[in-house]
């Protein structure tokens, strides 16, 4: 891979305060125009290492570069290059939807003859064309993210940096969300992305998953559930599905996990062969009945908890 | 990053006007500090309650109640006719003076001798007891020298004393309050807004926002304080303008003069609000650090106590304080017309330590920042 490809690389990338390790020697590549998906749970080092790679906090020790720009010597230049927008969506709410953008749009230093047609632009993703005389605070959830989301693309950043984005947005609002980040990825954005929603992490092209300030798992969502699930999950439709599991806990299997997933269960298991007529004898003989048993595809969520038990 | 200094100054200036209670801050702060200092606190002491105990009950003795009214520093309210109940009309503080003429005070007048009046003043406030004995001095004396020309001018004193009050020949205390106006609200203002707005920020997460866009520390402090700069030049011009039209106090001094003096005093109050905002994380911590400067910085201005009358120790500190030497030069150009030749000691202090509060803010600043 040429470095001409790369919009994101760090090496050795660590992160002291005081005694705490935030993150660990931690090295990544994410390359233009990619959905990079960084998972991990809250205080992994998620937002220690965004932070790093926006020029916000300065690494302890390690290097690397964002959109080719060193991120301990060039981080004026990198805020030039950069969208970002957290969770927060700090917007001001006391201005209205177009002096939002405005003022935003001066900060980033938009050319004069691009602003009108930026504003334009961020009015139609947002869907607030007949609102920008609307105070902001009062806009709903799911228009104040995607607005959030357009003042941070004003000057059409090449990497774009989102710390989860949709906490606190409605479903319809949060496919809709990645819908314009899909279109911004196949215009050669790059994305890279924190969340801890799991089928969000499907939508990534490549993922990473930080744990304890280190990178325990890296590759797209197949690699992963092919590399690290070496054991088989099994649905269990069953009639009582939380009695089932207690049933299924008591016996005390070797190499079984269960854990209540909808209205079914999911039990992790080493070997399916034996497992499937051993469950069976199990939940038949505490007379629960058994509707079906199958071997699953596994979930991105269950690989992160073997990943996360595992290490 | 002229650009981007003027986007955050029309940002605040939008954020200012919508919200009510900043709006309150910059108009109506002025307007109570001006009616508060401009009527109701004044020094000046007028109609102080009188009780007479008559004895002689003469033309004589009527004829210096009399003056003593007309004075118009005196009103009788109490004629007394015991002692017993002048002791108890100041025990009660119903007057604040009692004045009490004995038998043969009329007698003693008519024959040439000298006649002797009793004044018994209530002390518990001193300033007004010492003005009012003043004023009682003088009215009796000015009776006796009336009643016996020929007497007094034996009696004449080799020094005779005229005094003459410069700058405020009238002693009105408004003259002395309202000019400082200006340097209490510009602080006051400046303290609240500028700490305020941008802990606010802080507060809602549009800081970490900014801190990702290529602004740069400085600029943002310089869109941060300049809309609270222009509003400072504003309520100074609006003090002024109603010191002049409604309170008829005189400007004797540049104007020019007291725009750039101002201008040199912003620095320090705007650095201070900037130090605030660096050290409070909500904005009802910027609020309380704000009174917590700013009613110390007042204490010790000399506005109401004398510096001079303080111990040693809190002298010191009254030099490091930008209120004490703003209060110098506003006084010096609408009283006594000073110019720069006078003043500049005050201005290079008050330069001295603008500059040295807004490096050390602007520091804390970028620190808080990073």
């Amino acid at each position: 891979m040429s470095s001409g490809d790369i919009a994101v690389a760090v090496r050795g990338l660590r992160r002291t305060f005081g005694d705490f390790v935030a993150v660990d020697s931690i090295s990544l590549e994410v390359k233009k125009g990619e959905v990079f998906g960084f998972l991990g749970p809250n205080g992994a080092g998620k937002s220690t290492t965004i932070k790093m790679l926006c020029g916000l906090l300065l690494p302890t020790s390690g290097e690397g570069t964002v959109g080719g720009k060193d991120i301990v010597r060039e981080t004026e230049e990198i805020k030039k290059n950069i969208g970002y927008m957290s969770q927060r969506f700090s917007l001001y709410e006391d201005l209205t939807v177009g002096q939002n953008i405005d003022f935003f749009s001066g900060i980033y230093g938009v050319a004069k003859g691009r602003k009108n047609e930026r504003k334009e632009w961020v009015l139609e993703m947002a869907g607030l064309q007949d609102r920008r005389s609307a105070l902001t605070g009062t806009l709903p959830g799911g228009y104040k993210q995607r607005l959030a989301l357009g003042c941070a693309i004003l000057h059409e950043p090449p990497v774009l940096f989102l710390d989860e984005p949709t906490s606190g947005v409605d479903p319809i609002s949060r496919r809709n969300f990645w819908d314009r980040i899909y279109d911004m990825s196949h215009a050669g954005t790059t994305v890279f992305v924190t969340t801890h929603y799991m089928d969000e992490a499907e939508y990534c092209d490549r993922l990473a998953l930080i744990y304890r300030g280190q990178i325990i798992a890296g590759g797209s969502s197949a690699d992963l559930k092919e590399r690290y699930m070496k054991r088989q999950v099994l649905e269990i439709d069953a009639e009582e599905p939380v009695e089932a599991l207690e049933v299924i806990s008591r016996a005390g299997l070797d190499g079984v996990d269960a854990a209540v997933f909808g209205s079914s269960l999911h039990v992790v298991v080493a070997d399916e062969k034996v497992a499937v007529p051993e469950l069976t004898r199990i939940l038949d003989a505490a007379g629960i009945g058994v509707r079906k048993i199958e071997t699953i595809l596994p979930s991105l969520e269950d690989v992160f908890v073997t990943l996360i038990e595992t290490s | 990053m002229l650009s981007r200094i003027r986007h955050v100054v029309i940002k605040e200036f939008i954020q200012l006007f919508r919200d009510r209670r900043m709006k309150a801050i910059v108009f109506v702060i002025p307007v109570i500090q001006l009616m508060v200092f401009g009527y109701a606190v004044t020094t000046d002491v007028t109609d102080i309650s009188l009780a007479v105990f008559d004895l002689d009950k003469s033309a004589e003795s009527r004829e210096l109640f009399r003056r003593m009214e007309s004075s118009g520093y005196f009103t009788v309210r109490y004629f007394a006719g015991s002692p017993e109940e002048t002791q108890d009309l100041l025990d009660r503080g119903l007057v604040t003076v009692a004045l009490q003429v004995n038998r043969g005070f009329s007698e003693a007048i008519r024959k040439g001798r000298p006649a002797e009046v009793q004044v018994l003043l209530d002390g518990t406030d001193s300033n007004t007891a010492q003005v009012a004995m003043d004023y009682a001095g003088r009215i009796i004396r000015k009776y006796g020298r009336d009643l016996a020309p020929q007497a007094a001018e034996q009696g004449q004193p080799r020094v005779a004393l005229a005094t003459r009050a410069w700058y405020n020949p009238e002693l009105l205390s408004r003259n002395y309050n309202v000019p400082g106006v200006i340097a209490f609200v510009i602080m006051l203002t400046c303290l609240l807004l500028t700490s305020m707005a941008i802990v606010r920020e802080r507060e809602i997460g549009t800081m970490e926002q900014l801190m990702v866009t290529p602004i740069r520390p400085l600029e943002l402090m310089l869109g941060k304080t300049i809309p609270f700069a222009l509003i400072g030049f504003f309520d100074m011009i609006m003090i002024t303008a109603a010191a002049i039209l409604k309170f008829d106090i005189p400007i004797r001094g540049s104007f020019p003069l007291l725009c750039a003096a101002t201008a040199i005093y912003l620095l320090s109050v705007l650095g201070m609000g900037l130090f605030i905002s660096t050290v409070s994380r909500t904005q009802q911590q910027a609020l309380m650090a704000t009174f917590l400067l700013y009613i110390p910085a007042v204490l010790l201005s000399g506005f109401m106590f004398p510096i001079n009358n303080m111990p040693h120790v809190i002298q010191y500190f009254t030099y490091l304080n930008p209120l004490r030497y703003f209060l110098v030069i506003v006084r010096g150009i609408f009283l006594k017309g000073n110019g720069v030749d006078i003043l500049w000691p005050q201005m290079a202090a008050l330069l001295l330590i603008g500059l040295g509060v807004m490096a050390v803010s602007s520091l804390r600043f970028r620190k808080r920042l990073g």
